[in-house]
């Protein structure tokens, strides 16, 4: 064929073989990704499901430093098993505002995505400062230097702006107030009438750690508690055919 | 492959043309079989798109000849295994909770169903053996010493519900008053409440203290705990007059205790395992040894 006798052309002219590459990988790329945009069963609206509270926000970021993604999943698949052991398969919505999300594929721990409600606050401080004492067929490793590092919130007002910019619907409100509701959401005596406003009543107040000082401790807590909770699968089901 | 062969075999293959430094490009075929699984890939892949969802039109992806759906699918399968135990779970809903015990179908089924509950949900804070964490606060299911009440309806009652948790209005609620931190007792009075606490689980003691302390633990502490510390049941008082305790027994750890209470919460379960599952898990911990 005269068309396959013109490949020499392509192999021994470096600008043309970038050119025509770079067309062929386009074009394979806008096929995968511009239908996300617009087909419709790829959305879900999904009622319940909202940002992260600047504490969570900040738990959620510790949950990335420590690489808890390497052990952990967030990611329900749609079989038997699964649904049976951690509950209602996730949503693709459930994670809309994790940037980047925390699917992950390695489950040497158990998935983490509804983890959410099951455990108390204090089950999970004596299991991040030593996970055998609660359960001993475990291989997670300790965190309990998270009880000694107080934070304060001081740049989470900043990530929030950033996930701002990529689509995460935080307000300028949410934004002014951030370091304050970072503060209330983890003291039972604080006035979290405000944190409540803006991010719902659903928020789980509460001294995560239960010491004094705000650490890291409280803040990963919160994340881990806020998991997987936001959907009510009481009321929502899911459409089958999306 | 040695060196000879290969050799022999460079003299019939035709080259390529291409020659650097006297070494030739030989353009051997490719081996048949590979060259068959590769168009058969090609040939599957057209079919995949055609079963299963794949290309994506105006609005929708189209949706596969198969007509082949994860959430379908999951959930046909989950229906097809509680038909399967359709009939035992409405009996085990239905029946009287006391009754489990004393139906031998029933509770088989009750127990292993409730085995396998427990490992998943239960066994993180109880233990896999239900024998709890000691001096945790996680408590034995498999001893006589309840905090809340061990016959099978109590029991039900906390897996439902839990304890102390904010998510469900019918938790079992107490709390202990914080007797140091709130400034109720002075460090001396809980010192004494501390030996009597000492003295009244039989364990070496200071008597002088102890008999100051107890009037303290009287005034303070009876009303839950009872005037001789057997505890009670109603409001989730732990009994002191035992060797059992949840959180240690020593003066230290009774100390500690008195100065800053205890606040031991246990998620509620209602809303995330069904009623037959919650029948199955107390049925279970009731079997364990310690039912009442």
């Amino acid at each position: 064929m005269s068309f396959l006798d013109k490949h020499k052309a392509i192999e021994t002219h470096a600008t043309l073989l970038l050119v025509l590459s770079f067309l062929v990988v386009t074009i394979g790329g806008l096929v995968q990704i511009v239908p996300l945009f617009y087909i419709e069963n790829t959305i879900e609206k999904v009622e319940g499901v909202r940002p992260y509270t600047p504490l969570e926000l900040a738990g959620r970021e510790i949950y990335i430093r420590e690489g808890c993604y390497g052990c952990h999943s967030q990611m329900i698949r749609p079989m038997r098993d699964e649904v049976e052991r951690y509950g209602h398969y996730s949503l693709a919505a459930e994670s809309m505002y994790d940037h980047p999300f925390q699917w992950g594929s390695k489950r040497t721990g158990p998935d983490l995505a509804r983890v959410g409600g099951r455990y108390s606050d204090s089950w999970h401080v004596d299991h991040m400062i030593d996970p055998q004492s609660v359960v001993p067929e475990s291989v997670m490793p300790k965190y309990s230097f998270m009880m000694n590092n107080v934070i304060d919130g001081e740049y989470i007002a900043d990530s929030m702006s950033v996930n701002a910019i990529v689509g995460v619907p935080y307000t300028d409100d949410m934004i002014t107030e951030a370091k304050a509701d970072f503060a209330a959401q983890a003291d039972p005596n604080a006035d979290t009438a405000g944190l409540t406003a803006r991010y719902g009543d659903k928020v789980v107040v509460s001294n995560f750690d239960g010491q004094a000082e705000l650490t890291e401790m409280d803040a990963i807590i919160a994340y881990l508690q806020v998991l997987g909770t936001m959907v009510d699968f009481s009321t929502f089901t899911p459409d089958p055919t999306r | 492959m040695c060196a000879k062969q290969v050799k022999k075999e460079a003299q019939q293959v035709e080259t390529t043309g291409h020659a650097w430094d006297g070494i030739e490009e030989l353009n051997n075929p490719l081996p048949r079989w590979w060259v068959w699984v590769f168009y058969a890939c090609i040939a599957w892949g057209i079919w995949y798109t055609i079963a299963y969802p794949a290309w994506p039109l105006l609005t929708q992806a189209t949706q596969g000849y198969l007509g082949s759906d994860m959430r379908e699918d999951v959930a046909a399968e989950i229906k097809r295994f509680d038909d399967a135990n359709a009939d035992i779970k409405a009996k085990l809903v239905a029946a009287p909770l006391t009754s489990i015990a004393t139906d031998d179908t029933l509770k088989q089924f009750a127990v292993s169903a409730g085995a396998s509950v427990f490992k998943n949900n239960c066994a993180q804070c109880h233990g896999s053996g239900a024998a709890g964490v000691q001096g945790k606060g996680y408590p034995n299911l498999t001893d006589n010493d309840w905090l809340w009440g061990g016959d099978v309806e109590a029991i039900h009652t906390t897996v439902s519900h839990g304890i102390r948790n904010t998510n469900d209005p019918d938790a079992r609620y107490s709390e202990m008053p914080k007797f140091g931190l709130d400034g109720l007792l002075d460090e001396a009075q809980i010192t004494q409440v501390v030996e009597y606490v000492l003295q009244l689980s039989g364990q070496e003691h200071d008597a002088t203290l102890a008999a100051a302390g107890q009037t303290l633990f009287v005034d303070n502490c009876a009303a839950c705990h009872t005037e001789t510390g057997a505890g009670d049941r109603t409001q989730g008082a732990p009994a002191l007059n035992d060797a059992i305790w949840l959180y240690g027994g020593d003066r230290e750890t009774v100390t500690a205790t008195v100065q800053g209470a205890r606040y031991g919460v246990m998620p509620s379960w209602a809303g995330r395992l069904s009623e037959d599952e919650i029948r199955a898990v107390a049925a279970y911990v009731h079997s364990l040894g310690g039912g009442e």
